[in-house]
């Protein structure tokens, strides 16, 4: 066998950068999808004063590396005096960046529910909103989840970025792992695997979700 | 709050942080370049008929869309040292992108390629064109168009990951010129922000100036 | 010339050529007519070696088409094949559809491709849509441009397979048109069609497909004029 000096303490050490990798990414979709339904209703709801200026905040966004947001909020924050952990500074930076990216996913939802069908909800007696949650949304979600589910992957892949900013989360911890033993394609293998048992599940259960509305949505039409 | 912001400094540092933007494009198009041109083989790899050729391609792709882009550049950069090889910054920076856009562009292009019926490789091998001439003059030409879209995103993409650079230690981009600023004055928020005013506008131009080649590219 | 001999031609289980031997003499016209499905189609498509056979041989002026070690890219510059779905290249300007497979098999300079394509073209009437896109075509000028793409390869032979069955009716003339021409130029040709007026005016002679197999072939006035089997009888009926 090959002689390694990576140790069960090595992978439990990982394994808690992985654990703040996840509740990093927990938190920021959190934040970001509760923005974005409120933004992506906005957009396709409010007059052109309200949702033009928040469009054009949410593109700036989506244009600017995370990097440089993450070290704009973090060095603003000391301007403003605020004493916001690094995993705070963290979390409302991803959770603002997956906003701006769930406005986009929510918005397509709402466009994708015909204006016929709506108009057929109002046309029963439902108030806009019981149009908007019985109809809208349900129709919206089906429309949306594999949109969302793939933003929630690349939310917890940008979660390595807040290393710069001093979280050791998983990608960090590797680091720290490499330069004690020194034995980088190794532990970083290892670290690519965690991410990969992390991703890989969930983005079957997209799949699996996607095909199953799909054959329901079938059978609705029968 | 009693902090004075200090513009001017960093306004005055505009012309070296345009240098580094300048670098940024160099390396986002390099990147992107190696990149079309890897996913143009993964692509056909994923639909082949060969196993060995499909199993290649499926791992490339799985990789590259289930790690960070960040975890790529460091495979590069320590990874290899395992092996003895040891990249500078700019080299694992640029494999680490060139890597992560093929894996998203052979999927984008695996769709394209599904979209043209299989009746125009017909037509062509009718008229006596070998598989690879079909591929190159027919099959090929009609798949970029119909990517051109989602390959603009991509090239964004890679300007915006290229910022990750600064963390292998790349000086040299337009993050790595504003982290070396932001070290010698502690400017941090201005020169920062200066950066991210630049590179929304590279976004920007980016997809101007594809939507102008598309125009000229694509008549119909 | 072209020999068909004893060609049996599956898709999975499903046998869609049965046993079929036909030849097709230098400047003969043929015309193949049958239902859908009868499998005439697929035969053409055997003919130039875009779809392999079970069984048989099929010989153009003596190669084995379906021979280990057939140069295939090589054979089908001989066989001009035109298909139902014109399948125009539509990234490319009409005189570039044309030139593309005489400049990238036959290895013609940009001019000399150029000046066969035009000629060409002015010959089946599109002499003033060299420069256009495809898309901005009708049906029945992307299929005349379709016709000249495989005239400009020279072939000894033409397959036209289905050609008008997929154009507006007012479009089909025009069509049939450039192929009389043709055919009153001499070209070999094996015109797959359900135009049976036309099949008669042209072809010298005419097979009636059924089930994958010939059932009568023979001269226009016997096959359309004259049919002898009950299922040539009942087809022309329900055609004409």
């Amino acid at each position: 066998m090959f002689d390694t000096a990576f140790s069960s303490n090595d992978l439990m050490f990982l394994l808690k950068g992985a654990w703040l990798t996840i509740q990093l990414t927990v938190v920021a979709v959190a934040i970001g999808t509760v923005l974005g339904v409120v933004f992506g209703w906005a957009r396709e709801s409010l007059p052109g004063w309200v949702n033009v200026p928040i469009g054009a905040v949410l593109d700036v966004l989506r244009s600017v590396p995370l990097l440089i947001q993450l070290v704009l909020v973090n060095s603003g924050k000391s301007i403003l005096g605020l004493s916001w952990s690094p995993f705070v500074v963290g979390a409302v930076v991803l959770g603002l960046y997956t906003a701006a990216y769930c406005t986009e996913i929510v918005r397509g939802g709402i466009l994708a529910v015909p204006a016929t069908t709506r108009r057929a909800a109002r046309s029963l007696g439902m108030t806009y909103w019981q149009d908007l949650t019985s109809i809208v949304a349900p129709i919206a979600l089906r429309v949306s989840l594999p949109g969302w589910i793939g933003l929630t992957l690349g939310v917890m892949k940008d979660t390595a970025l807040v290393m710069w900013i001093g979280i050791a989360e998983l990608l960090r911890s590797s680091q720290i792992v490499i330069t004690r033993i020194q034995e980088p394609l190794l532990v970083l293998a290892i670290a690519g695997l965690i991410y990969f048992v992390i991703s890989f599940p969930v983005s079957r259960l997209g799949a699996f979700l996607e095909r199953r509305w799909a054959d329901d949505s079938l059978k609705a039409d029968q | 709050m009693n902090y004075t912001f200090h513009w001017n400094q960093a306004l005055r540092r505009l012309p070296e942080m345009l240098d580094g933007a300048l670098v940024t494009l160099q390396v986002a198009s390099l990147a992107m370049l190696i990149g079309i041109v890897i996913a143009v083989f993964l692509a056909y790899g994923r639909l082949s008929d060969n196993r060995t050729a499909r199993a290649v391609a499926t791992g490339w792709v799985e990789i590259a869309r289930n790690t960070p882009a960040l975890f790529q550049i460091y495979f590069f950069y320590f990874g290899l040292g395992s092996f003895g090889l040891r990249l500078d910054p700019f080299s694992a920076l640029l494999a680490g992108i060139a890597f992560n856009n093929a894996g998203y562009l052979a999927e984008t292009f695996r769709g394209g390629l599904q979209a043209i019926p299989p009746s125009q490789t017909r037509a062509a091998r009718s008229l006596g064109l070998s598989a690879l001439q079909t591929s190159v003059h027919v099959v090929l030409p009609q798949m970029f168009r119909i990517v051109f879209y989602p390959m603009t995103n991509q090239m964004v993409w890679s300007i915006l990951m290229s910022s990750l650079g600064v963390i292998v230690g790349m000086t040299s981009d337009l993050t790595g010129v504003t982290q070396e600023l932001n070290a010698r004055t502690f400017r941090t928020f201005e020169f920062f922000a200066l950066a991210a005013v630049l590179y929304y506008a590279m976004a920007k131009l980016t997809i101007l100036a594809a939507r102008l080649i598309g125009w000229r590219l694509f008549r119909t | 010339m072209i020999e068909i001999e004893n060609v049996h031609k599956s898709y999975g289980s499903l046998e869609v050529i049965k046993g079929v031997t036909m030849q097709v003499e230098k400047g003969e016209v043929v015309s193949i007519i049958g239902g859908s499905g009868s499998g005439k189609s697929t035969l053409l498509q055997c003919i130039n070696g875009l779809e392999p056979i079970q069984k048989g041989h099929i010989r153009v002026d003596g190669i084995d088409v379906h021979a280990k070690g057939t140069d295939l890219n090589k054979l089908r510059r001989k066989i001009g094949i035109v298909f139902q779905q014109w399948n125009a290249f539509p990234h490319l300007t009409v005189l570039e559809n044309v030139t593309l497979a005489p400049r990238k098999v036959l290895g013609l300079s940009a001019r000399e491709a150029n000046e066969i394509a035009e000629k060409h073209l002015v010959h089946v009437g599109l002499g003033d849509k060299l420069k256009v896109m495809p898309s901005r075509l009708s049906g029945g000028q992307q299929q005349r441009m379709a016709i000249a793409r495989a005239l400009a390869m020279s072939p000894d032979y033409m397959l036209f397979d289905e050609v008008t069955s997929a154009l507006d009716p007012q479009l089909v003339g025009e069509v049939l048109d450039t192929m009389r021409m043709l055919s009153a130029e001499g070209m070999t040709m094996i015109v797959v069609t359900h135009e049976i007026r036309f099949a008669r005016e042209v072809s010298n002679r005419v097979a009636f497909f059924h089930k994958g197999l010939i059932h009568e072939i023979g001269s226009p006035e016997e096959v359309i004029g004259a049919p002898k089997k009950p299922e040539t009888i009942d087809f022309l009926k329900s055609v004409l």
